[in-house]
């Protein structure tokens, strides 16, 4: 199953090697590819040598202004970008969209938030198709948010995409609930084990429609199950 | 300002009062040349009289005879009705005339013509006198012969030029006044164009002046160019500053933060995730303050100088629900736009600063799995964007409370905030006329958040 998997190929353009460690180590967490680029020039360089599916950019680098690569990567390139900026100024982030950035998120970030914006510019691109994950008979696509299996579709929540894909790359895994926690879940929401069972038990029916389980591992957690 | 007076009345004062002195003047110069040359012509005809009557002196034998000619009076009719008087004297006796007419003034030598002015019977005549030598008999005798006029006629036509003349001067000097107003203004024009064009300008144009401006402005012009370049310098500088700052706050805070999270992802008790959650929320306080304050003072700097640009609501409205919807997905809220063309007049980055401050927060406070309602409208000359919630809501009233700086409500708790996002929205909205209308949901739980500004005129 691994193999059918396609997997997305991001590159991070960050000076700021601790944070580039950390979301390189998030992303490749979600089973994405991250390049890291420290300097524009690097990033020139990765991106002459490789298709990206998603560039994500600083624009106070040292070797200059990220945004005014991102005006002159425009004209040769369709890839979509997300700038990261530690800027506040409202006129900063309209200028960052303006000069072709699809959006923008403020350091320090949420890395759900990038995940979900990630997500959406994905989306928006129609970038998903090469995130498609199989799920025995079924095709999940967690850009979209979407379950088929031959001519049925099922739409998911974005809660209930997330818990699927958190399963679905760790086909056979037993996931705890406090891991599925981590990762559905901002760290200031309020949210008890149970309310872990309430995704899981809507995820349930959503996947039985395709026949896929869940198995509940007693004092463990969850797996899923593809038979 | 106060302002000290004004040049344009200064200048048309000054150059009345130049027309009026110029007036007077040459109203004294027209009144004495016309009493001058009515005093001359009297004189010329006195004096034609005079001799025309010598001319008339006869001899017959030894006597000296006169037959007054007409045309000697006649002539002093001619230009005014004024009384004539006249004396002929042969060698000391009266041979016509009025003897008492002027005794003690001096006799000409003979040929020549004296002009005298003398009082005779309460009136003041011009006397001309002229002596000829008439033979009488063999005896060369010295006749005079004097005429005299009264001046109440010349004086009256004197008097009747030099009104005309005052008022050909008043004439023209309401006439200078009228044009000194209309110089004084048409200079100052000059001055009303340089300034229009510096008040034309939006608050973020700091070019300096390239208008064609006469060379005395060229100073003023200077000096505004010196000072526009340095109140950019010191702008590029704050903003810089800004910048600057929040990126040396928060990179390294973002650093943190990547890293307790993926500390949070490893970690396994739940006294360090604690921690670790902790932390978080502390560096997002941290942040979010940092942000807040810095996007603050970019608002109170902008809205001192307000943009008039025409912004429809409902793109901004747009704008802000796609930024915002990859944030509500994640607590699986949907966002609802309902949105008409709705033009207001405004600086479109502080309204959609405020309207997304309003979301957010809107966003903040929900709970999973429920709708935020945006809503554009236009209701009679006012523009409204509605946002309404499904969370807590705002709790008791009185609701002002919840735009004053650093105020958080009661339902806050848990939430991340500095307490300014209302504050931030609702400033700009009072910089552009407007104003923000917090309430409770009329249907059931939440709260609804109406921004309120005025329609651009003429545009709706």
């Amino acid at each position: 199953m691994r193999e059918a998997e396609k997997i997305m190929r991001y590159l991070l353009v960050e000076d700021n090697l601790e944070l580039a460690e950390a979301v390189v180590s998030r992303i490749a967490l979600d089973g994405h590819a991250v390049d890291h680029a420290a300097t524009l020039a690097e990033a020139s360089d990765c991106l002459a040598a490789a298709d990206y599916d998603l560039i994500l950019l600083d624009v106070m680098l040292p070797d200059g202004d990220g945004r005014d690569f991102l005006a002159s990567r425009r004209d040769v390139s369709e890839t979509p970008v997300i700038v990261l900026t530690a800027r506040s100024q409202v006129s900063d982030r309209v200028g960052a969209l303006d000069q072709g950035a699809d959006d923008y998120i403020t350091k320090p970030f949420d890395f759900a938030e990038l995940e979900a914006r990630c997500r959406a510019v994905l989306r928006r691109r129609g970038g998903g198709a090469k995130n498609e994950i199989n799920l025995g008979t079924a095709v999940f696509d967690p850009t979209n948010g979407t379950l088929r299996d031959g001519d049925l579709s099922v739409d998911l929540r974005n809660r209930e995409l997330r818990l699927l894909e958190v399963f679905a790359r760790r086909p056979g895994q037993i996931l705890s609930k406090a891991q599925l926690m981590d990762r559905l879940f901002s760290y200031d929401e309020e949210v008890t084990e149970n309310t872990i069972e309430v995704y899981v038990g809507r995820l349930r029916k959503k996947l039985a429609l395709v026949g896929v389980r869940i198995e509940t591992v007693r004092g463990l957690g969850y797996r899923i199950e593809t038979a | 300002m106060t302002p000290s007076g004004s040049i344009g009345r200064r200048l048309t004062v000054l150059l009345a009062c130049v027309a009026a002195l110029l007036s007077v003047l040459s109203w004294s110069m027209v009144s004495s040349f016309a009493r001058q040359a009515a005093e001359r012509t009297q004189d010329n005809i006195l004096a034609a009289s005079a001799t025309t009557i010598a001319e008339a002196l006869r001899s017959e034998g030894d006597e000296i005879r006169l037959e007054l000619p007409y045309a000697a009076f006649s002539m002093l009719g001619a230009i005014s009705q004024d009384r004539v008087f006249y004396h002929v004297d042969v060698d000391g006796q009266t041979l016509t005339g009025y003897s008492d007419l002027a005794p003690d003034l001096e006799t000409p030598a003979p040929g020549q013509i004296s002009f005298g002015t003398v009082t005779y019977r309460q009136a003041t005549l011009r006397m001309v006198s002229i002596t000829r030598v008439v033979l009488a008999g063999a005896d060369p005798v010295p006749v005079t012969v004097s005429v005299a006029q009264t001046r109440d006629g010349i004086s009256a036509i004197a008097t009747d030029l030099s009104r005309t003349a005052a008022l050909l001067c008043v004439a023209f000097f309401v006439l200078a006044v009228v044009l000194s107003a209309f110089v004084a203004r048409s200079s100052l024009n000059q001055l009303t164009t340089v300034a229009e064009a510096v008040a034309r300008r939006g608050p973020s144009d700091l070019r300096p002046l390239r208008d064609r401006a006469p060379t005395e402005l060229a100073p003023l012009i200077q000096s505004l160019n010196r000072f526009i370049d340095r109140l950019g310098t010191s702008l590029r500088r704050s903003e810089e500053f800004i910048t600057e700052a929040a990126h040396r706050v928060r990179t390294p805070l973002a650093t943190v933060r990547a890293q307790a999270e993926v500390a949070l992802h490893s970690a396994r008790g739940d006294e360090e995730k604690g921690r670790l959650r902790r932390m978080i929320r502390a560096i997002d306080e941290s942040s979010r303050s940092a942000g807040q304050l810095l996007d603050h003072a970019t608002v109170a700097f902008r809205a001192d100088s307000l943009a008039h640009d025409a912004i429809d609501l409902a793109v901004i409205a747009r704008t802000v629900t796609s930024a915002l919807e990859p944030t509500a997905e994640m607590k699986d809220i949907a966002i609802e736009l309902a949105s008409e063309t709705v033009i207001v007049r405004g600086d479109g980055v502080l309204l959609e600063s405020a309207l997304r401050n309003v979301v957010d927060n809107a966003i903040k406070y929900s709970s999973p799995d429920t709708t935020v309602r945006i809503g554009v409208s236009a209701d009679g000359a006012q523009a409204q964007v509605r946002v309404v919630d499904e969370g807590p809501g705002l709790g008791a009233g009185p609701f002002d409370r919840f735009t004053e700086r650093f105020h958080r409500g009661d339902n806050a708790e848990g939430v991340v905030g500095s307490g300014l996002g209302l504050t931030i929205a609702n400033e700009v909205l009072v910089a552009h006329g407007g104003h923000i209308v917090l309430a409770q949901n009329e249907e059931g739980r939440g709260a609804c958040v109406t921004l309120c500004l005025p329609l651009a005129s003429g545009l709706a």
